[in-house]
């Protein structure tokens, strides 16, 4: 079998989950394309390991262990993110995460002009 | 114990009180007084030691150097004569009098402990200028003492007057201090030494080039010190110090300093015949210019500070004649006795409860409340206006008897001009002193109206000190003026038949117009109710002071100056009255020749700073604004939209290097 | 490889390959629907359907156990929880009009070309690898059994200490917020307290 196949397979589908990560707006449909993002990775972990094992003289099968871990992570990682989402969505009501928008910038509460006068206020 | 070590001993113990007084002032309060009179003391005893020992022979020299330069050696050096012997004897002296004074005087201010102190700090820097060998040492002592004056006449910094006054004084001294400075390094680089003997040496061979130059310099620093005109303006206005720093720094010591130092180089000035008639002219523009505005002065304070710029003015005319001894002689004299003037006005002051001659002639039987401050300040008052057998007749007339002297031709130390130029001033100046004198004596002690209030007896300390300063005004000149040669250059210092009949004459001349001017003018006195007496006069007496420095100007519109019909200085004056109370508009003058170019000159700075200099800040600001601005709105909180940033920038960032590395 | 590319064009694919594109394309469908549907709860369904095909395509790459472990743990437990999860936040059952935020477009062209670029390179670099299936399963139980408990125990082990402390993270989490609630819930009515969490849900 052609290794594009596979390849080309997991950079579709990492670029789909990539869409949905940054496309949707539930956090939880969020979460699904990052599952999705791995999964991508992990067929090409495991593509890439059938390969080797069949062009080398000795492998460890290196893709396919990791691609086992990647899943444990993944299961880990789908836990904490499910626990950290719940917890969001009691103390702010909603799961959107366009409305967890507690970084930005807030209103100025000093005009630059003012500011600069009283520096040279300041500095005379 | 050697000569010289008693010598190093002078300055170095006010000095230590100075630094013990400033240390302890807070913690230690009760070591205040001894920590301020007990190191001057020590000095005067010193001082006197010294002088008995020196004894107005050979001069003793010692001298140290510090470190070296690499040019022009600087050296810790002592030059003591007869006249630095004697001048140090008159500041240790008046200076352990205004520090006796002080502790009655200044008995309720919080801020004495750090007044004392700088008294002693500045009876040590003028002790060091004395005796000093070495100019720039002498030159250290003399800043010293400026700043000194400065933090004294700002002692009463609550009030306007006492502030913008040692700004005053400050600046203008500094100004001549600045030609001070280079004339002392010139004359420092030709004579190849700071050594005032060197110096001396030097000039006597001829190895000085330049000595005109020299010699206007030097004299610029010294017109700023000793209140010379053109820079004389500083010590009326400095007048809004408390009254013994007045009578320390602005009477008898500080401001003579300039004349002591001129008698000490005599001999660079000497070789310019330009810089004598300069000196002559100054002394007596200052003497008579100081002598009208005297008699216009309505603070009493002011009026002495006047009269102290006119006999310094004596001094500096005796020193433009070539004759030293003549002006250390009015110096010390005129130390003693004016500071008796001083530290009697402060008396006066604190009693009457106002500093205006007006309001004080307005009262009655003021005398008779202060009777030490009356007799004493009478017996000033006759040694001031050179009345025989008081001790300012003698020095007076050893001034005019030098002026006579160069005038007629006699000597080759001066030209004739000189001596001419202060003859008539001098005799013209005895006139007016004599006027003045007789019209504080008048006003003060001869009012007629409401009883003047009584605040009981003043305090021992005050009066004592009084009676000490009485005894050298009145007899000094008449048991010094003939043992006073061997001290000094030798040159006789016996008043002249001519000089003496003229000069007393003319004071009894002005003496007798005054009260011929005042007997038609008290009249008008009763008529015309004038004056402010402090709010608070049972208070110490510094406080009763103060107050009445800050309430002279919104009650008479003036500082210097009382629309007082009754003045007999307005009938004698005529229409130079106006002019002369006011210092016949030199300090407007300046204003309008430095203040006010150089404020002008500020604003424009601060006109290029705020609005063309900072354009272009602000201009740079901007920049960064406008993309902190661009920036500041992709910052909206929304995660994915970061995400979504930072991965554009990664697919542009691998879709880059591949191309770089695939060579397309 | 020049002689394996000749031997193996693409215009004549093998039967494995061809099985391998429409199960993809089933797949990438799947994926696809999931991240554009507008019910939430099909999106999930449609991921199963995603990650089952994956792993009928690790079948066709020979390794056999990480697909019956991708059926096993994404199919069964994953899936489950997502669900689970939607649940607990009340998504809304049916259709959401607002399923997707504002930054759908930047989303999509950035998608677009990471996949532009992917592609292009993964095609450039590997156009003519070939994987040769035949022989024994690169990745049946038995050998992939070996190779992890021969050469990575180490790791495997220190994943299941990671696993242990994901299990006590992802309780502490939940549990702490339902203390709290409790708490509260119990606490509001006497005392003005405000409670962190409280604080941040009024906002």
């Amino acid at each position: 079998m052609h290794l594009v196949y596979p390849a080309v397979l997991s950079a579709l589908l990492f670029c789909t989950g990539l869409y949905g990560v940054l496309a949707r707006r539930n956090a939880i449909l969020v979460l699904m394309s990052v599952e999705l993002m791995l999964n991508a990775v992990n067929l090409n972990l495991v593509a890439f390991d059938v390969w080797l094992s069949r062009a080398a003289e000795e492998t460890l099968h290196s893709g396919q262990a990791l691609t086992l871990f990647t899943i444990a992570i993944a299961a880990a990682e789908i836990g904490i993110g499910l626990a950290i989402v719940l917890a969001v969505y009691r103390n702010r009501g909603t799961s959107d995460i366009d409305k967890l928008r507690d970084t930005a910038e807030g209103p100025e509460t000093e005009g630059p002009d003012t500011s600069a006068a009283e520096k040279a206020e300041a500095t005379a | 114990m050697t000569t010289t070590t008693l010598a190093v001993l002078v300055p170095l113990l006010p000095f230590l009180g100075a630094a013990a007084g400033l240390l302890l002032g807070r913690t230690a309060p009760g070591f205040v007084r001894p920590l301020a009179v007990l190191p001057t003391l020590a000095a005067l005893a010193a001082a006197a030691l010294v002088a008995v020992r020196q004894g107005g022979d050979q001069a003793i020299d010692a001298h140290t150097e510090l470190t070296p330069t690499g040019s022009v050696p600087i050296e810790f050096a002592l030059h003591i004569d007869g006249f630095a012997a004697l001048v140090a004897v008159l500041v240790a002296f008046v200076a352990a009098c205004v520090q006796i004074y002080s502790t009655g005087y200044l008995r309720e201010d919080p801020r004495y402990p750090s007044y004392a102190a700088l008294v002693s700090l500045f009876t040590s820097a003028m002790l060091l200028v004395v005796y000093s060998g070495d100019l720039i040492v002498l030159l250290v002592g003399w800043e010293v003492m400026g700043i000194c004056s400065y933090f004294l006449v700002g002692h009463y910094w609550e009030t306007p007057e006492a502030r913008a006054a040692s700004l005053k004084a400050f600046l203008v001294t500094k100004l001549g201090d600045v030609p001070f400075l280079i004339g002392l390094f010139a004359l420092g680089t030709d004579a190849g030494s700071f050594r005032i003997t060197r110096v001396l040496g030097a000039v006597a061979s001829g190895g000085i080039d330049h000595p005109t130059l020299i010699a206007l310099l030097l004299l610029a620093g010294v017109a700023g010190k000793s209140a010379q005109f053109p820079l004389h303006t500083w010590l009326p206005d400095a007048m809004a110090g408390p009254t013994p720093v007045s009578a320390l720094i602005h009477a008898a010591t500080m401001v003579a300093a300039g004349v002591y130092f001129i008698a000490r180089l005599l001999p660079v000035f000497e070789a310019s015949q330009a810089a004598m008639v300069v000196l002559a002219v100054m002394a007596a523009v200052t003497m008579t210019g100081s002598g009208l505005a005297a008699l216009a002065q309505d603070d009493i304070k002011r009026v002495l500070a006047y009269s102290t710029i006119g006999q310094l003015g004596y001094m500096t005319g005796a020193l433009a004649v070539g004759d030293r001894g003549a002006a250390v002689f009015h110096l010390l004299s005129h130390g003693a006795f004016k500071a008796l003037l001083f530290l009697a006005a402060g008396v006066i002051i604190h009693a009457a409860g106002t500093n205006s001659l007006a309001a004080m002639s307005r009262m009655s039987h003021l005398r008779d409340r202060v009777p030490d401050a009356y007799w004493t300040m009478t017996v000033a008052l006759l040694a001031l206006a050179a009345i025989p057998p008081f001790s300012g007749f003698f020095s007076k007339e050893s001034v005019l008897g030098a002026a006579e002297h160069v005038a007629t031709g006699h000597t080759d130390h001066a030209p004739g001009a000189a001596g001419w130029i202060v003859l008539v001033a001098g005799l013209l100046t005895a006139l007016l002193t004599a006027a003045y004198a007789t019209r504080l004596w008048l006003l003060a002690f001869r009012g007629r109206g409401a009883e003047a209030p009584d605040h009981g007896r003043q305090p021992l300390t005050m009066t004592a000190v009084l009676w000490v300063l009485a005894v050298p005004s009145l007899a000094f000149g008449g048991l010094a003026y003939r043992s006073l040669p061997g001290w000094f250059d030798g040159r006789d210092l016996t008043p002249t038949l001519l000089t003496s009949i003229l000069g007393t004459g003319l004071a009894l001349v002005g003496g007798l117009l005054t009260y011929g001017a005042w007997q038609r003018t008290s009249a008008l006195a009763a008529r015309i109710p004038l004056g402010a007496v402090a709010a608070h006069p049972e208070d110490g007496a510094g406080l009763v002071e103060a107050e009445a420095i800050a309430s002279h100007e919104p009650v008479y519109g003036n500082i210097a100056y009382a629309p007082d019909a009754a003045d007999p200085g307005r009938l004698l004056l005529g229409p130079l009255y106006r002019h002369a109370a006011v210092g016949f508009h030199l300090d407007a003058l300046y204003s309008a020749l430095f203040v006010r170019p150089v404020q002008a000159g500020a604003s424009l700075v601060r006109f290029l700073d705020r609005e063309v200099v900072d354009t272009y800040v602000q201009g740079a600001a901007a920049l960064p604004r406008l993309l902190g601005a661009a920036v500041r709105r992709a910052q909206t909180g929304n995660v994915q939209t970061y995400v979504s940033a930072l991965l554009a920038g990664t697919v542009v960032l691998a879709v880059a290097v591949l191309l770089v590395a695939t060579g397309a | 490889m020049s002689l394996a590319a000749a031997q193996h064009g693409f215009l004549s694919p093998a039967g494995v390959e061809i099985a391998f594109l429409l199960v993809g394309l089933a797949t990438f469908g799947a994926a696809l629907v999931t991240v554009t549907t507008r019910q939430l709860v099909h999106a999930a369904l449609w991921l199963v359907v995603a990650l089952g095909g994956l792993a009928v395509e690790y079948l066709l790459l020979t390794a056999e156990f990480i697909a019956w472990v991708q059926v096993l743990i994404y199919v069964g437990s994953v899936v489950v929880l997502l669900l689970f999860g939607l649940m607990l936040t009340k998504a809304p059952i049916g259709r959401s009009p607002d399923a997707d935020s504002g930054n759908r477009w930047a989303a999509l062209a950035v998608a677009v070309a990471a996949a532009g670029a992917l592609v292009w390179v993964v095609v450039d670099a590997f156009r003519t690898t070939w994987i040769d299936l035949k022989g024994p399963a690169a990745g049946s139980t038995r050998v992939t059994g070996e190779s992890l408990f021969q050469n990575w125990v180490l790791p495997f082990e220190a994943l299941s200490v990671l696993l242990l402390a994901a299990l006590v993270g992802a309780i502490v989490l939940s549990r702490k917020a339902k203390a709290d609630e409790a708490f509260g819930t119990s606490a509001t009515a006497d005392t003005p307290v405000a409670l962190p969490g409280e604080k941040e849900g009024a906002r």
